[in-house]
């Protein structure tokens, strides 16, 4: 047997096989692409000579970003920072709290159908418009002014953070959850023994993810009126002011970065 | 103690874990459950604590009814019969004493363990327990930091600070090293003893079912197939329960090592001085 074995000539060569099965398929299928590729690439209308006036207008503001002007306009930019920072710890820690019962209803491991339903019909509503979106409707509604951006960022981020607590919560180790059922707990004490400790650090690792990104939205609500350090933003790019719009970036660049850093430390530290 | 009539259970996917099972356990009693994999054993083990709702049949502790039960007194029953898991199931974020004293979960209310101010005497019990277990060096570990074995003690001081009346053990030593798995079901067996428990504990191990447990029953595709004296099972039996193989090797003979000596001990005098050895 060893012998038969040893004279058998085996392939030498070995490829693996292709994703698409059919060669004329796979050709048609890649031919397709490349000409919707270049087909609406042509269809584009690309403006040279705009371009260039806005490539000149870009390289302008690289050039006041050089030179940030962080004192002519400071009182507005100090107002419209406190205004963002109010508005992102609020909604962030008014978020964090509304999000905790409605991802727990929608965990299906934890609660019934109808109210499992209802939860995650409430989370495909609120995450299904964009935060700007949403800002506008709230304008609408309130008024201009950092109400109506608190609003919408407490509502997105109940929308993100239930829904991604919620499948952490269906994904826990069921043997822990279900070691503290039968000891005779109450539903109460199965989620705060049983849940609770499984999906604790990533609950916190997402709020201060979801902290940093409040902040940055603060700033793009305000472009729609919803207050904040965009609006401030906008009216000195709506004046040319490319000074102290630099100034404003810098400074949420520097924030969004210390956001940043403080919660990977945090993160490392919770495990 | 713990009696069982008829009991059947069918999953939802069709298969018939358990077919018309019935059983006595009395109270001081522990019973290995062997069997194949298949054969239904863990699902046994969980329709008494309904963890798994039985399709047929009944099962009462100590006279009371389990099945049929609502859902605030099943959890009053659920405190009197302690679980043990083969992969210990604590939770492995919380410290060992309060994964013990989650074992006090039915008793007290939400608000206290919250803030885990339990009453100070189920916080006396569960050190006890603990000193029993040989574990009182480790109250403020996190439970993920501690070995296997270690893991296990907690899982069984956990389901001994219920005050159960029985104990429900699921492979207790299938993740274990061969010392270890004795010293484990050593102990088990030891505290069944002193508090009169009665115990179902299902076990892949025939050796170390046979070293430690006075009564086998043997499962097969959801049928008791053998329930007898742990030294009756014979290769004929083993054949029966999970078929055809050359058992003659896995059969503990009288003369074999100290290990039935110590099962002998156990089922007079619990000897405690053997914790001693224990780590
Ligand atoms: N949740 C479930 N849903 C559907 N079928 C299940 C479920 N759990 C177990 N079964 C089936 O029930 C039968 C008995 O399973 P069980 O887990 O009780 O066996 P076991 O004797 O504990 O096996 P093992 O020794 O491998 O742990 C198997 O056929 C299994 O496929
Ligand atoms: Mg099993």
């Amino acid at each position: 047997m060893t012998a038969a074995a040893a004279t058998r000539a085996y392939p030498t060569v070995w490829r693996r096989p292709p994703l698409i099965e059919r060669t004329w398929l796979r050709w048609a299928i890649t031919g397709g692409a490349v000409l919707y590729l270049v087909l609406s690439v042509g269809s584009l209308e690309i403006n040279w000579a705009r371009l260039s006036e806005g490539l000149e207008r870009g390289w302008r503001f690289l050039i006041a970003f050089a030179q940030p002007d962080f004192v002519s306009r400071w009182d507005d930019i100090l107002d419209g920072m406190i205004e963002s920072l109010t508005m992102t710890v609020t909604s962030t820690a008014i978020g964090i709290a509304l999000s905790i019962p409605i991802g727990v209803g929608a965990a299906r491991n934890l609660a019934p159908l109808p109210v499992y339903l209802a939860c995650r019909a409430f989370i495909a509503v609120s995450r299904s418009f964009q935060e700007v979106i949403i800002a506008i409707l709230f304008v609408a509604m309130v008024g201009f002014g950092p109400l109506a951006g608190f609003l919408t960022l407490t509502l997105s981020t109940m929308g993100f953070l239930a829904k991604l607590l919620a499948e952490d919560i269906e994904d826990i180790d069921p043997g822990q959850a279900e070691a503290i059922r039968a000891t005779g707990g109450t539903w109460l004490q199965l989620v705060n023994y049983g849940v609770q400790p499984q999906v604790m650090p990533r609950l916190i690792g997402l709020s201060m993810y979801r902290f940093d990104i409040n902040f940055r939205e603060s700033a793009v609500v305000g472009i729609v009126g919803a207050g904040g350090i965009g609006a401030t933003l906008n009216t000195a790019l709506d004046r040319y002011e490319f000074d102290s719009a630099a100034a404003i970036l810098v400074i949420i660049i520097v924030i969004v970065m210390a956001c940043e850093y403080t919660s990977s430390v945090v993160r490392r530290h919770i495990k | 103690m713990l009696l069982i009539k008829g009991l059947t259970k069918r999953y939802k996917t069709g298969d018939l874990a358990l077919h018309d099972v019935d059983l006595e356990v009395p109270a001081g009693q522990v019973m290995g459950l062997i069997g194949p994999s298949g054969a239904g054993k863990s699902t046994l083990i969980r329709c008494i604590n309904r963890l798994v709702e039985p399709t047929a049949g009944q099962i009462s502790l100590k006279g009371q009814e389990v099945t049929g039960l609502g859902r605030a007194a099943l959890r009053q029953t659920r405190r009197r019969m302690g679980m043990i898991f083969q992969e210990f199931a604590l939770v492995e974020r919380l410290t060992v004493m309060e994964n013990v004293l989650s074992g006090r979960l039915g008793y007290v209310g939400f608000w206290r363990s919250f803030t885990r101010r339990f009453p100070p005497a189920d916080v006396a019990k569960a050190f006890a327990t603990l000193d029993r277990v040989g574990l009182l060096d480790h109250v403020d570990k996190r439970a993920d930091a501690l070995s296997g074995g270690q893991r296990q003690r907690v899982g069984i001081a956990r389901a001994l600070v219920q005050d159960p009346d029985m104990l429900l053990v699921d492979e207790p030593t299938a993740s274990l090293d061969p010392k270890t798995s004795r010293q484990i079901m050593r102990l088990i067996c030891e505290v069944c003893a002193e508090r009169q428990l009665a115990a179902i504990v299902n076990i892949h191990d025939v050796n170390l079912a046979q070293m430690f447990v006075q009564r086998i029953v043997g499962l097969r595709q959801g049928r008791v197939v053998f329930d007898g004296a742990a030294q009756g099972l014979t290769p004929e039996t083993l054949t029966l329960i999970y078929g055809e193989e050359d058992w003659s090797r896995s059969i503990r003979r009288d003369d074999d090592d100290d290990a039935l000596a110590t099962a002998r001990t156990l089922h007079g005098e619990p000897v405690r001085e053997r914790l001693a050895g224990l780590t």
